[in-house]
């Protein structure tokens, strides 16, 4: 990183109020150094190099540039992101998103739950993948609790499994906002056709169509019902052909292509700076997916492609989540085969309530339940970062533990959050339409990047 | 102008009713329930099940809603759908002032009946502190099935015109009282896993 | 988590060491403990040797429980900053936890090693009020503007709004 700007100089402008706070100054009045530094630090060029690269072509004979709001109530479904966006004619020069529209506290409210509610919490941050959340929160909890290598087999597959099929679901969900975003407006019933399939076989095993708070710490909370492999069988029959059918009305469809070919591109050195992962780190060509280069659960077990793209745009990013629904169909097809018989949650009297029939007959198991439904269970000090692969990237879960029934501090590291950030550098120089398709390629889901 | 003026006043049922004009009442509210079309106000995780209303499975296209608008100008019925931050608490009245009469507020999920699980500093405790809700639909989030349920219950409301009229008397949203309730002595708190 | 590439390990007498720091673990996991002096130093070490990818910048507020276990030779202070990095070749993750003191909560910002710690660093400044020196843009990011108070702190109240029951019919007013 050789770019030495002179730093007094950015400082002092900024805190004069070059930014309104959340707004944006044209360009014309930042300082040609403040422009590299933003250009540069991401490029880790040169500053010569990234001189040369870092200016767009802006028509000198006209030196206006509009600035324009977007969101954050808007129709695309992405949810309360706001935009600003300053444009040169239809040209995107400079985004900014701002965010915090749908800040709930959710870390705060974290910090007063116990481990067995945090689920709860926890799940509604990435509403779109609910159990990748509660997954990665469980798994944190049981790190510091010291059973992560205790957890029943059954308890393990089931886990693997719902996180699976919440992964086609989310994807079905991206296919179906992509599409209308992008024009295909049919796409949306389509996607939604099957994810309500999905939808229904996670009510029947959680009893709840999202925010199912069924992946706790222990395990999980109930076991398969009977009759659930013929469920996923027939999932994993009907959607196949429909994914076919997407093909044919998207990936081949020459609209298609040219609308998502070449938008919204993001380099290797760009994503990894920025800290993107997920589809869009893929798109670049890294192959870095955590179920296989830091596997957790069973991962390291089942055989699956990483899907990688090679022009890092968006429509790399919409093939690799196309082809991911196909790899978890293979997934679940070998998690069928493995599920084991057994516990669904560890046998522990520390952690795990007992059993609700019990509760009758025993006097002790009454006061074992009350006491963790209440009280909640202690979990040891210290602190623990554990990450999962989900649909957006890499989810991790920081949690500081005091010794008490309630986290002392629970972060969660949201992979949109993160991603988010590159939306400026795949937006400059592009059209203000292919705005749109750039967000809707990146996937964002605001309850978590505003927590 | 009497007829205007008296519609002006009292809405439709100001109108010294024959059979002309009590029909022509009826065609009007008939109308208006069943083409009335919802401003997106999707937030959060209620969005998705508000998404999943206007899908095939659920679809609410046979109640002549599928049409979401993104402009509040062209918008009959905003269905808040999620929880309502600080920060998002002023978009929100300005999107429902710059809805045209008549509208109605459906305030869907329990965040934004009232708060929900959040009960803390980032969000509003309840759409009704900002705008005139008329229909709440519970869950977190409310299966379709809730949401169709509460907006039929809107359509019924509508369809009898009640809402216009009360809202003329009263200037608030459905009959909306807010009494306070005497404490006792000492409040008891009700705190979620309590040391 | 895997420590593939164990680090040196020095005679036993002596605290274990890596980039010329303090180094302990945590459940499995490696968590280095610079000063505020030695942090961008070491930060610009992890990522010259390969950690090039910052994974999560955070910060806890230990008001309310300054007796955490720390490696000996660190001074506790109120506020700590977390920072999660991950090494793409090695597959290897890394933590560094520096200490803030209450006094003065300002540190160094890591925006020009890894620009994509703009945001996380300016939740932090929001949430908790630590101040990162020549960040771009050290604004608030998920509150409101002129929001005051810093909510992730332990001395700004959760807002709770106590429910308020009351079996007293007779009293209370019920609108027919």
């Amino acid at each position: 990183m050789t770019i030495e700007p002179d730093v007094h100089d950015i400082v002092a402008t900024i805190r004069e109020g070059n930014e309104a706070e959340q707004g944006l100054k044209p360009r014309s009045e930042l300082t040609a150094r403040e422009l590299l530094r933003e250009v540069g630090a991401v490029l880790r060029m040169s500053e010569a190099e990234a001189a040369k690269l870092g200016d767009l072509p802006v028509d000198p004979s006209e030196d206006q540039t509009m600035i324009i709001n977007m969101g954050p109530q808007h129709p695309s479904t992405h949810g309360v992101l706001r935009l600003m966006l300053e444009l040169q004619g239809e040209t995107v020069l400079r985004c900014k998103p701002i965010i915090g529209y749908l800040h709930t506290g959710m870390e705060k409210t974290g910090e007063n739950l116990t481990y067995m509610q945090g689920g709860t919490n926890v799940t509604r941050m990435d509403y779109l993948s609910p159990l990748n959340n509660e997954l990665v929160f469980s798994m944190a909890t049981e790190q510091l609790l010291g059973i992560t290598d205790e957890i029943p087999e059954r308890a393990v597959w089931m886990r693997m499994l719902l996180s699976e099929l919440n992964r086609m679901s989310s994807h079905l969900l991206f296919m179906a906002t992509n599409g209308m975003d992008l024009g295909a407006v049919g796409m949306m019933i389509y996607g939604w056709r099957e994810r309500e399939q999905v939808l229904r076989f996670f009510q029947k095993v959680t009893g709840l169509r999202m925010n199912h708070n069924f992946i706790r710490p222990g395990g999980v909370a109930a076991d398969l019902p009977a009759g659930w492999r013929d469920d996923v069988l027939h999932l994993l029959e009907m959607i196949p052909p429909r994914l076919e059918e997407y093909d044919i009305l998207m990936t081949g469809q020459p609209i298609w292509r040219d609308r998502l070919q070449g938008v919204g591109v993001i380099t290797q050195e760009e994503a990894m700076a920025l800290g993107a992962t997920g589809p869009i780190l893929r798109s670049t060509g890294i192959a870095w997916d955590l179920r296989r280069d830091q596997p957790y659960l069973h991962y390291d077990q089942m055989e699956f492609d990483v899907i990688v793209g090679s022009y890092g745009d968006a429509f790399d990013r919409y093939a690799i989540r196309l082809n991911e629904i196909r790899e978890s169909i293979r997934i679940v097809h070998q998690i069928l085969d493995a599920m084991p018989s057994g516990d669904y949650r560890i046998q522990n009297k520390k952690v795990t309530p007992p059993p609700r029939a019990r509760i009758d007959e025993s006097m002790e198991a009454l006061i074992h339940h009350f006491k963790i439904f209440t009280e909640g269970f202690k979990v040891p000090e210290g602190e623990v970062y554990v990450a999962i692969e989900s649909p957006r990237g890499e989810i991790g879960c920081y949690i500081a533990s005091d010794g008490s029934a309630t986290p002392y501090r629970m972060h969660v590291r949201a992979p949109s959050f993160v991603n988010i950030q590159c939306l400026p550098h795949m937006m400059r120089g592009g059209l203000v339409a292919d705005a749109v398709a750039v967000i809707s390629s990146v996937d964002p889901v605001l309850g978590e990047v505003d927590r | 102008m009497g007829i205007v003026g008296d519609i002006q006043d009292d809405g439709f049922g100001g109108i010294p009713h024959n059979a002309i004009t009590a029909k022509l009442e009826d065609l009007v509210t008939w109308a208006r329930s069943r083409s009335s079309w919802p401003a997106s106000f999707g937030l959060a995780c209620c969005a998705i099940e508000m998404m999943a209303t206007g899908g095939a499975h659920y679809d609410i296209s046979r109640f002549g809603m599928e049409v979401f608008r993104a402009s509040p100008r062209q918008a009959d019925i905003m269905i808040v759908a999620g929880r309502v931050s600080q920060k998002m608490a002023p978009v929100l009245r300005q999107v429902y002032d710059q809805m045209m009469e008549p509208k109605w507020v459906i305030s869907m999920g329990v965040c934004a009946s009232s708060g929900g699980m959040f009960n803390n500093y980032a969000i509003v405790q309840g759409v009704d502190q900002i705008v005139p809700v008329d229909v709440y639909a519970p869950g977190c989030p409310p299966t379709p099935e809730t949401l169709i349920h509460a907006i039929e219950t809107l359509h019924q409301k509508i369809e009898d015109g009640e809402l216009l009229k009360r809202r003329q008397a009263t200037g608030a949203g459905a009959n909306l009282h807010v009494t306070e309730i005497p404490r006792g002595a000492e409040p008891v708190p009700v705190i979620l896993g309590s040391r | 988590m895997s420590d593939a590439a164990t680090p040196e390990v020095v005679a036993p007498e002596a605290p274990a060491t890596l980039y010329g720091v303090l180094l302990s673990h945590s459940r499995g996991q490696r968590v280095l403990h610079p000063t505020r002096e030695q942090y961008v130093a070491t930060v610009r070490a992890l990522l010259a040797d390969t950690f090039v990818m910052c994974a999560d910048l955070t910060a806890v507020d230990y008001l309310t429980f300054p007796g955490r276990t720390l490696p000996d030779g660190i001074v506790a202070e109120r506020f700590e900053l977390v920072v999660n990095l991950l090494s793409i070749e090695r597959r290897e993750r890394i933590r560094v936890r520096v200490q803030v003191p209450e006094a003065d909560p300002s540190i160094a910002t890591l925006f020009d090693m890894y620009p994509g710690t703009e945001a996380m660093e300016r939740e932090v400044y929001d949430m908790f009020g630590i101040t990162f020196t020549d960040h771009p843009d050290l604004t608030r990011i998920l509150m409101p503007e002129d929001w005051e108070g810093h909510p992730l702190r332990k001395d700004y109240d959760q807002g709770r709004i106590p429910v308020q029951f009351s079996t007293d019919f007779a009293a209370k007013d019920v609108a027919k």
